[in-house]
Formats: structure tokens, sequence, C-alpha cells
């Protein structure tokens, strides 16, 4: 299967774990979509050498998920799919920064790859956050929350509009792809130049389709704004999940848990 | 005056790159008419159809809908009025499922959340896909997504429905199904199409294009006998009025047996 085949593979399955009925599905998007961002705030706002305080944090995507019923192995599968992104950002800490911070006995580990080891521990809470709010909210539910929560149109519309067009572009793609090695005789088919030119094609048709999509909306009288029929409810059930976990995540932020934890131990023994 | 009419006066358009599309196009559809518009490729069948809701302005000429002029001031009311499916249904279904896609036009027209679902829920059932409710269209049949697409454009209640190819691409039984709906439509229709068969039995009118200009208009019935005006226009009988190409014999209705040869463009 090709990288784009396996990604719209991917983006349907997210698809169809979002219309699932659980208590996580249940809860207002909006409530999730808040939960979420002070989640990644939080993370996010760590200094440059926190690993450990981090750790506290895997618990919101784990009790989401399995809340959820989101498998582990597929937001595995994802997360090491997306993570070379993530890599590539801290790849050369260790080359840059090359100071000891930490000591572990006789060994002296330096700050590049503390950071390096702090960006991907980001990556991963925030990345494994972000999937499990679509799989348990829906593209949809996300894009109506963000409306709701005033969010500009444009922006919304952009999203809405994105994701739809992804699987029409993706399929294109697919196709193009298979006309090209359906006549290069197993080889590479003429190879850059042609992928060059398939990129254009990708575009010009792109274009088109946007503008077909356009008029298509405009007889149905589109006027800038997607206004999208679905009733929410923000009960007092999502304010306690929005609370709780809120106040969790600034806990997380102001105390350093595993460190508390650790001088609890040693002062006990 | 009613809602229902169409009136097109000497209607010409040229594209930006100087092609001619339309030139003296004229001709009024009355209430409840159900027409057909054909012709070769690049006849002007698809720029005729996007000058009755004005998604393009004529460079000559006007048309009227129910009595009022399209015209930027009257947009709005026309394309409430005037309903369009196009093409290609993966150019009208955007949203990420099929009931928010027919509730987008409601929702366009400012109508409450509650009366949008009772459109939504009355259009779907009437294409007979109220079960497609909640899926999304990328993962539709061909026939599927362009029921929902045809829901999608009826759930805004227009009063003249314009199509474009709305066979093309489809399979005989999904086909058969499609006409048996449009069938079944009380509005004024029109719907520019290569199926002469399709036309032949939805449309007792039909209007020829060849050139960008009209060149026959008048009973479907009469017009799809012509060879000759069809052989001009690039087209040819539909297959439900050629002779059986196995025993030779003239289709039911013909009272002699039509020269060999006698349905196709030769």
């Amino acid at each position: 299967m090709s990288a784009v085949a396996a990604g719209l593979a991917t983006l349907d399955r997210l698809d169809r774990l979002s219309r699932q009925q659980t208590a996580v599905h249940r809860i207002d998007p909006r409530a999730k979509v808040l939960a979420t961002a002070v989640y990644i705030v939080c993370v996010v706002s760590f200094g440059r050498y926190e690993v450990f305080p981090l750790l506290p944090f895997v618990v919101f995507p784990v009790v989401m998920a399995a809340e959820g019923n989101v498998p582990f192995g597929f937001l595995g599968r994802v997360l090491l799919a997306v993570s070379p992104f993530a890599i590539v950002i801290g790849v050369f800490n260790p080359w840059f920064d090359r100071d000891a911070v930490v000591r572990i006995g006789d060994l002296a580990v330096s700050g590049g790859w503390v950071s390096f080891a702090s960006i991907l521990v980001r990556f991963l809470l925030t990345a494994s956050a972000a999937l499990v709010l679509t799989a348990t909210t829906g593209f949809l539910g996300v894009c109506v929350a963000l409306r709701r929560l005033r969010v500009p149109d444009v922006f919304v519309t952009q999203l809405l509009l994105l994701y739809r067009y992804l699987f029409v572009l993706g399929e294109e793609a697919l196709r193009m792809g298979q006309a090209r090695r359906l006549r290069s005789q197993g080889r590479r088919g003429m190879g850059l130049t042609v992928y060059g030119q398939m990129l254009g094609q990708l575009l010009l048709r792109t274009v088109a389709r946007a503008q077909r999509v356009y008029l298509a909306m405009k007889c149905r009288g589109f006027d800038g704004e997607v206004r999208v029929a679905r009733r929410l409810c923000f009960g007092r059930a999502d304010l306690v999940f929005l609370a709780v976990w809120s106040a969790l995540f600034v806990v997380f932020r102001a105390i350093d848990v595993p460190g508390l934890l650790g001088r609890l131990v040693e002062g006990v023994s | 005056m009613s809602h229902h009419t169409i009136s097109v006066r000497n209607l010409g358009f040229v594209y930006p790159d100087g092609t001619r599309a339309l030139n003296g196009v004229s001709f009024e559809v009355g209430h409840g008419e159900s027409i057909a518009v054909v012709g070769a490729n690049g006849a002007g069948k698809s720029t005729l159809l996007l000058h009755l809701n004005g998604i393009l302005w004529p460079g000559e000429g006007t048309v009227n809908i129910g009595g009022t002029p399209v015209t930027r001031h009257t947009l709005a009311e026309i394309r409430r009025t005037v309903g369009m499916v196009f093409q290609d249904p993966d150019d009208q279904l955007f949203m990420p499922t099929v009931g928010e896609d027919v509730g987008f036009g409601p929702a366009n027209l400012g109508l409450p959340p509650g009366d949008v679902e009772a459109r939504v829920d009355a259009a779907l059932a009437r294409v007979g896909a109220a079960h497609l409710k909640e899926r999304p269209p990328f993962h539709l049949s061909g026939g599927e997504k362009r029921l929902v697409a045809i829901a999608g454009v009826l759930a805004m209640e227009p009063s003249i429905l314009i199509m474009d190819e709305p066979s093309s691409g489809l399979d005989p039984r999904a086909r058969r199904r499609l006409i048996g709906l449009l069938a079944s439509f009380e509005h004024t229709r029109i719907v520019a199409t290569h199926d002469l068969d399709l036309a032949a039995e939805l449309c007792e009118r039909t209007i020829v294009l060849g050139g960008g200009a009209v060149l026959a208009d008048g009973a479907s019935a009469h017009l799809f006998r012509d060879d000759r005006m069809l052989a001009a226009a690039g087209l040819e009988r539909p297959l439900g009025m050629q002779a059986c190409p196995v025993c030779g014999r003239a289709p039911s209705g013909e009272t002699s047996l039509p020269a060999a040869g006698a349905g196709s463009t030769e």
C-alpha cells in the first residue's frame, strides 16, 4: 500500500472510531476541545531540560483512549508514522548542547540529549492527545466546537474543506500514481522529471476542482460561513469533565509529581 | 407570474479566452415542463445551464426565471428558485456526513435547526437514501453519491431543477432507479445529457444545441427520429429507437423499416 493510501486509511479509521457511542464520545465537543487545549498549553510550557515532570501527563490520553475505546495499537502506529517530524526537530541537539546537566551515577548526560528526550516526550503527549480528541469527537465535532468557541469562520471553514478534500485529492494522486506505474514497465517511470510534472498536474486539477466546489456551494446559498445544524448541549457532566481535567493539568504543571514522590520515598527509607 | 418558468432570449456568451460558447440562444420553458438539452461535447450545454442560476452572466441577451431577470440583485432569490445538480457529485458533497451536507443549503436559507433537520429527513427519504444520513460522503458508491447530491438540492425546495449529466457513471440499475426518481418529480426540469434514451423517457421536449446555437427545439419523439438533424448535431438516435442490431427489425411505433445504418451518423 502506498503512503497516500495508508494515510487515507488512517483518516478513515479515525472517522469510524469517532462514530462510536461511549461516555467519552458523548461529552460535549467544546469540553473536550478546551480540556485538550489546556493540556497542550501545560505540556509545551515546561522548560527544555524537563523530562520527568512531564510523565504524569500521560494519564490524559491513556484514560481517554481506554474509556473511548480507541485501540492503543492504532494510536502507537500513527504516532510512529508521524514521529520523524519530532525526531528531525530534536536530533541535532546532542551535537550542539554538550554541557552535562544530569548525572546518573558516574554517567553524565548532556543537555542536548535531555532536551531531545523532552521534545520527544512532549511530541508524544500532545500528538496522542490530539489524536484521541479526533478519534472521540470526530473532525466535524472539533470544527463545530471551534466554531461555537468563536474561532473565526474562515479558519473553521478551511479546516472542514481541507479534511473533506484530503480524500478527493488523495484518491486523485493515487490514480495518477497508478497510471504512471502501469506504463513504466517496472522501472522508475522516468524519475523525478515526471514526478514534478505530476505534482503540477495535481495542482491544476485541484484548482479546477476547487472552482467547481465553490460554484456548487454558491448554488446552495453559501455566503462565507458554513452553518452546521448540529445542536450541542453543555451540561453539568461536561463542566465537571472540563474542570477536573484542567485542574489536574494545572497541578501537574505547578508541582513536580515524580520528584515529590521520589523525595517521599527517599524520606521514608 | 409562476416561479416555475424560464425565458431565455438571444443569449450569447464568450469565454475570456475568446471561445464563443453560446450564440443567440432563445427558448421558453413553461410551468412543470421537462426538457432535455442535448448536443455533442462542446455544444454549449453546460455553459447554458450555468446561466440559468447566475453562475455565469449573459454577455448578450437576457435570462428570466419566473419573470425575474437574473441580475446581481436577484441572485439570492434566483438560487432559491433554481436548484442545480452538478455532473460530479464529489464537487457538491463536501460536508463530513451526508446529513450535514444535505442540511447545508437549508441552513444557509436561515432556517432554525429543527426545520433544517426536517428538510434533511424529507429530502433523503424522497430519494430513498435515509439510511445514508450518518455516513461520510466519500464512502458512498457513485449511485448513492448522485442520490445524495440530488437530495441536497431538493432540501432547498426549489421550483426548478437543473441537472448536468445525471446518469453519467451510473450502472444500469442505478440509472434505472434515477430515471424512476426523476420521473416522479413535479418540478420544472432541465436535463443536459448525452444519454438520449434517458431524454426520450423523461422529457417530452428536447432542445438540440450545436456550436452554441439552438439547432432544433421540439417534441423529443419527433426530433429523435430526424437522423439528418441528429447527425448535424453530432448525435445518434437513442438506442431504444434504433433498429434491432440482430434481426434488423424497426422499433415499435416505426411504420417502415429504416434504411441500413439509419441510426448511425454516417
